[in-house]
């Protein structure tokens, strides 16, 4: 019988993920970061350049940060978190989970708004969604999920937000937001600068201004359990350092400090 | 069809721990079922109901159950981890998830099964001086086999779609506990359409075989 290539490929997959479960003993640690599900890209990206300089290799655990949170406080054996919000880090920190002196406020995001990409409303400002062409404005949740609550805070701010308060359709969150501008059942929406660079199909016409808009803040902590503190001292030191800031620009985030 | 290696990675893991998951539950699930179909006992609708609640739980508070019973700080789970075993974050959690999710499915298709042999062909052996575990085995599992298959099928089917007990109990580690509906998750998120379409797919073409074979199964059996 002739053994196709993809038959082999196949095997020896098969080999390496039954493999990859026996636990292998070296002295380079590896590194489980929990972190939020918005955070998947750049942090690939990075493992990817942290492994090519040091012996330790960055694993990854994806959700929501108030599930990761949850995991951690359970005991979950994680390293570090990177949340994409503060309450999340501040529940840990009172339940004793976070190693003292290792969290740091390390990104933010800017609120831009998007409209379809083919879109030929004229809108260059938040004042312009108030024109009668533009009838729904998608929102996370305002109630609930921070890029909502972070946008209602901005709006108010600009004195706008009583006036576009109809027209607003909270869904479930930004990349559902995204979602729906992309299929243009509403006219535009406010999400973040890193989700807005990932669809083609929605167009960025306004940057909130960092100075106008409301802080939004992606805090990182070592968990206080982890037998790797050290190896994740060296990973925080990467993020830190002007290869790893570089990685996160390129995503569209920007720097705090 | 060419497939990225992540993309093989993460079928051949959910395929192979779904097939464990459902090789660890089939004996229980058997003999459950079996108590359910033939034996009357104390108490036994409450277990029959209990066995079936994660069936109709939200999966997420079913997940949120399993991290308290196994996670570190938990009597059980420090017991564990104190041996070195860890459920949590790890392929042993996925497999736990996997086979509390399915095990509803897979006793209530048994049960079924084991229902329909007539009691009589039990009977009739016992007269010839049949043990009552040779009557199981001689008269009972041969008559009932094919629905016990589909009940497998089904049980190892839903396995493999189990998304929010397995993200909380055993994360979501590309390479590690990532199974197929951790990765459309996760794709979904990072705006990834093709990829996620591409495991859809794989997730549909999946389901469908096993699930219309097990229904196939049950058809055939009815006809015997």
């Amino acid at each position: 019988m002739k053994i196709g290539r993809g038959t082999k490929a196949a095997t020896s997959l098969l080999l390496a993920s039954v493999l990859s479960f026996v636990p292998v003993v070296a002295c380079a640690d590896e590194i489980l970061v929990s972190a939020a599900a918005s955070l998947t890209d750049v942090l690939k990206d990075i493992a990817k350049h942290y492994h090519s300089k040091s012996k330790h290799r960055i694993l990854l655990t994806l959700g929501p940060s108030n599930f990761l949170a949850r995991q951690i406080d359970e005991g979950a054996p994680a390293d570090m978190f990177f949340s994409a919000d503060v309450a999340q880090m501040d529940l840990l920190e009172k339940n004793r989970r976070l190693e003292p002196g290792t969290r740091k406020n390390l990104l933010s995001n800017q609120l831009v708004i998007v409209v379809p990409a083919d879109s030929k409303l004229a809108i260059a400002s938040p004042k312009d969604l108030l024109k009668p062409d533009v009838k729904k404005i998608a929102l996370a949740d305002p109630a609930a999920v921070p890029a909502g609550v972070y946008t209602s805070k901005y709006l108010t701010g600009e004195r706008l937000w009583k006036e576009l308060k109809p027209k607003i359709v909270p869904v479930l969150d930004v990349r559902a937001t995204v979602a729906s501008v992309e299929s243009a059942n509403v006219e535009a929406g406010f999400v973040y600068k890193t989700d807005a660079a990932i669809s083609n199909k929605v167009k960025v016409v306004y940057e909130v201004p960092l100075d106008k808009g409301p802080k939004i803040i992606y805090p990182i902590a070592i968990i206080r359990d982890s037998k790797k503190k050290d190896a994740a001292r060296d990973f925080i030191n990467f993020l830190l350092s002007p290869a790893g800031k570089a990685i996160f620009t390129k995503f569209g985030f920007v720097l705090l400090n | 069809m060419i497939f990225s290696l992540e993309t093989w990675q993460i079928t051949i893991f959910s395929l192979v721990v779904g097939l464990a998951s459902t090789i660890v539950i089939l004996p229980f699930g058997v003999a459950l079922a079996w108590l359910f179909a033939r034996k009357e006992w104390h108490f036994k609708s409450v277990v029959e109901t209990v066995v079936l609640l994660p069936l109709v739980m939200p999966p997420v508070s079913t997940g949120l159950i399993l991290l308290k019973i196994f996670g570190r700080r938990s009597p059980l789970g420090g017991w564990l981890y104190e041996r070195g075993v860890e459920i949590v974050f790890n392929w042993k959690g996925v497999l736990i998830a996997m086979s509390v999710m399915s095990f509803p499915l897979l006793v209530r298709s048994v049960r079924t099964s084991f229902a329909e042999v007539s009691p009589r062909l039990e009977q009739i052996a016992a007269t010839l001086g049949a043990s009552p575990l040779k009557i199981f085995f001689v008269v009972t599992l041969p008559l009932a086999y094919k629905g016990i298959v589909a009940g497998a099928l089904l049980a190892f089917s839903r396995g493999l779609g189990e998304f929010g007990a397995t993200i909380l109990l055993a994360g979501n580690i590309p390479g590690r506990t990532q199974t197929l509906s951790l990765a459309i998750f996760n794709f979904v998120q990072t705006g990834k359409d093709a990829e996620a379409f591409t495991l859809l797919g794989i997730t549909v073409f999946l389901a469908f075989t096993f699930v219309w074979f097990s229904e196939w199964l049950l058809r055939a059996g009815k006809k015997a």
